[in-house]
């Protein structure tokens, strides 16, 4: 406990300013609905008729005119891709910063075993993207209200739930990949989210490049589907687990024997 | 008497490049032992090692009896430790890090921790990234010290120290030592070497060139001597390794500094310098030996 009490403290500043302004960008476009709903003909027309560009974010599918469906959409691009950033740099530096900080000598001189430093730094991982996901569900809940809309409460709570998820196994995939790696990783981090996101975009793009949905974690989080059909998909989702504890048994296994730099 | 560090043909290749090769150490309970090497030598992999943070290539290690790669947490609890490098979490105090260090080993050292601050003058409201390297130095001496641990094993724990402060930091470990802690502490500074420890062992190249008392070590008591204004040495005793610098002449002297100054005081120097000889000679002697054996051997 005092190691997962350290990681949380250590991560305060990136969770206190990412918390922040994925909060605030996704308030503020909840806050705006009431705007566009004066205009919702022409944006449904203008969003449906873009060709592959709707088709790439889901955008024919779902009714800008309900409030569900446009927070589908854009909580999906906020918290989806805001998440899936500050969950790859937390995960893809839980690890290797004691060795890239030259902290590994003193922290790993403590009588820890290895799988408990790993057991430690994955829970504050993951507890600081629960932090971040409730202060992003209250604030919207809050904004909602504010705004006079009512969500719908299963789809709302299935797509947090999803985008939630979704930060996890990127997080954990990240956290694996650290336990390898004894530099700063938060390009590859980065990377590793953005390729992600992009992989579910082709996907949406060709019938044929549908499978990467198996692969990306975008694809189980999809707003639109969500939306439309009330429920996650789950051959999406297993898949998507499977990669999560491969993600956390890849950051044992290594870190177990890893030789310290 | 119960041995403390023990390790067996200890072997640590990283990838294909050479880290120690067939290390044998013993080290006793209650030794004050010292590990002496140039830079790059073997020290800090084999202090590594020990310590669980790399693995070895071959060979074993252990500690009061238990292998370092199988009792790993057990092992650690003995042991205070400060790594040659001194790095900590920069965003945090001083005395956040000595806090957090007592916490992970579950233990309450805050009296203890105190009175380590006060004798060495660390303030511990300091920010790490405020301090000095020498300041680190001192908050990674409590780290190591606070428990009071069975072993101390300490990489070149005097580089960045101001004198005052090495001489109160060996009077700590003499407590401690007193007190029945092991002292296990690498340095390529011979004369705190010479001075505090009772045991040495030589490393060079990743091989032990030689391990024994103190006082064994006898040609650590040689001196340098580099004379100006003449390009020929008279016959004296006790030198070996004379070579000739730039407009004069140096040598190792291992006897009488009286003798030395009277045979010196008979030459036309211009110009004199007696110094500490660096450990590059002192190991030569040791190369020569080994030599010297495989030359009987083989004849």
């Amino acid at each position: 406990m005092i190691l997962l009490r350290h990681e949380l403290r250590q991560g305060r500043m990136p969770l206190l300013v990412w918390t922040a302004v994925i909060s605030l960008m996704l308030g503020a476009c909840v806050l705006i609905y009431p705007e566009m709903k004066g205009q919702i003909s022409e944006i449904n027309s203008m969003f449906s008729n873009m060709g592959s560009f709707s088709a790439a974010f889901g955008m024919d599918q779902v009714n800008f005119g309900e409030f569900t469906g446009y927070f589908g959409i854009e909580c999906g691009n906020i918290l989806g891709l805001g998440g899936a950033f500050f969950a790859s740099l937390m995960g893809i530096s839980a690890l290797a910063k004691e060795e890239k900080g030259q902290t590994a000598e003193f922290l790993l001189t403590h009588p820890l075993s290895r799988r408990q430093v790993v057991l430690e730094k994955l829970a504050a991982l993951f507890l600081q993207i629960l932090i971040l996901n409730i202060a992003a569900v209250g604030g919207s809940i809050l904004c909602a209200l504010i705004a006079g809309e009512s969500p719908e409460g299963e789809i709302f709570a299935l797509l947090f739930l999803a985008y939630f998820l979704l930060q996890l196994e990127i997080g954990a995939i990240c956290f694996g990949i650290s336990a390898f790696i004894s530099k700063s990783g938060l390009g590859m981090g980065l990377g590793v989210a953005a390729l992600f996101y992009f992989l579910n975009l082709i996907a949406n793009l060709t019938e044929e490049a549908r499978s990467l949905k198996y692969i990306t974690p975008f694809g189980y989080t999809e707003g639109a589907d969500i939306v439309k059909s009330t429920g996650i998909e789950i051959k999406y989702l297993a898949v998507g687990m499977v990669l999560l504890v491969a993600g956390v048994v890849c950051a044992f296994h290594r870190y177990g024997k890893k030789d310290m730099a | 008497m119960r041995s403390m560090i023990k390790t067996e043909s200890l072997t640590k290749y990283y990838g294909k490049s050479r880290g120690i090769l067939d290390v044998d150490l013993s080290i006793d309970e209650g030794d004050f032992f010292g590990f002496i090497g140039p830079n790059g030598a073997g020290k800090s992999t084999t202090i590594r090692i020990l310590l669980g943070l790399i693995s070895p290539t071959k060979g074993t290690a252990e500690i009061c009896g238990r292998d370092v790669t199988k009792e790993k947490k057990a092992i650690l609890a003995d042991i205070g430790y400060m790594p040659s490098e001194t790095m900590f979490y920069h965003n945090r105090k001083a005395g956040e890090i000595i806090k957090l260090s007592a916490d992970l080993r579950k233990r309450d050292c805050a009296s203890e921790a105190a009175a380590l601050c006060e004798r060495l003058a660390l303030d511990p409201e300091k920010k790490i990234s405020q301090l000095s390297l020498g300041n680190r130095k001192k908050v990674s001496i409590v780290c190591a010290l606070q428990h009071k641990p069975k072993l101390c094993v300490l990489d070149e724990p005097t580089s960045g120290l101001d004198p005052l402060i090495q001489r109160e930091f060996y009077k700590i470990l003499e407590e401690r030592n007193n007190a029945g802690a092991t002292i296990f502490l690498s340095s390529h500074v011979l004369s705190e070497v010479q001075k505090h420890c009772r045991h040495v062992a030589v490393i060079r190249e990743g091989k032990i060139l030689a391990s024994d008392g103190i006082e064994n070590l006898g040609h650590a008591e040689a001196k340098r001597v580099t004379v100006k204004g003449m390009d020929t040495l008279p016959a004296m005793e006790h030198v070996r390794n004379v070579k000739e610098v730039d407009g004069g002449i140096r040598f190792l002297y291992s006897g009488r500094t009286s003798a030395l100054l009277h045979a010196l005081s008979q030459l036309p120097l211009t110009d004199i310098e007696i110094t500490e000889p660096d450990l590059e000679e002192i190991f030569l002697h040791y190369y020569e030996k080994e030599e010297e054996k495989h030359d009987i051997i083989e004849a």
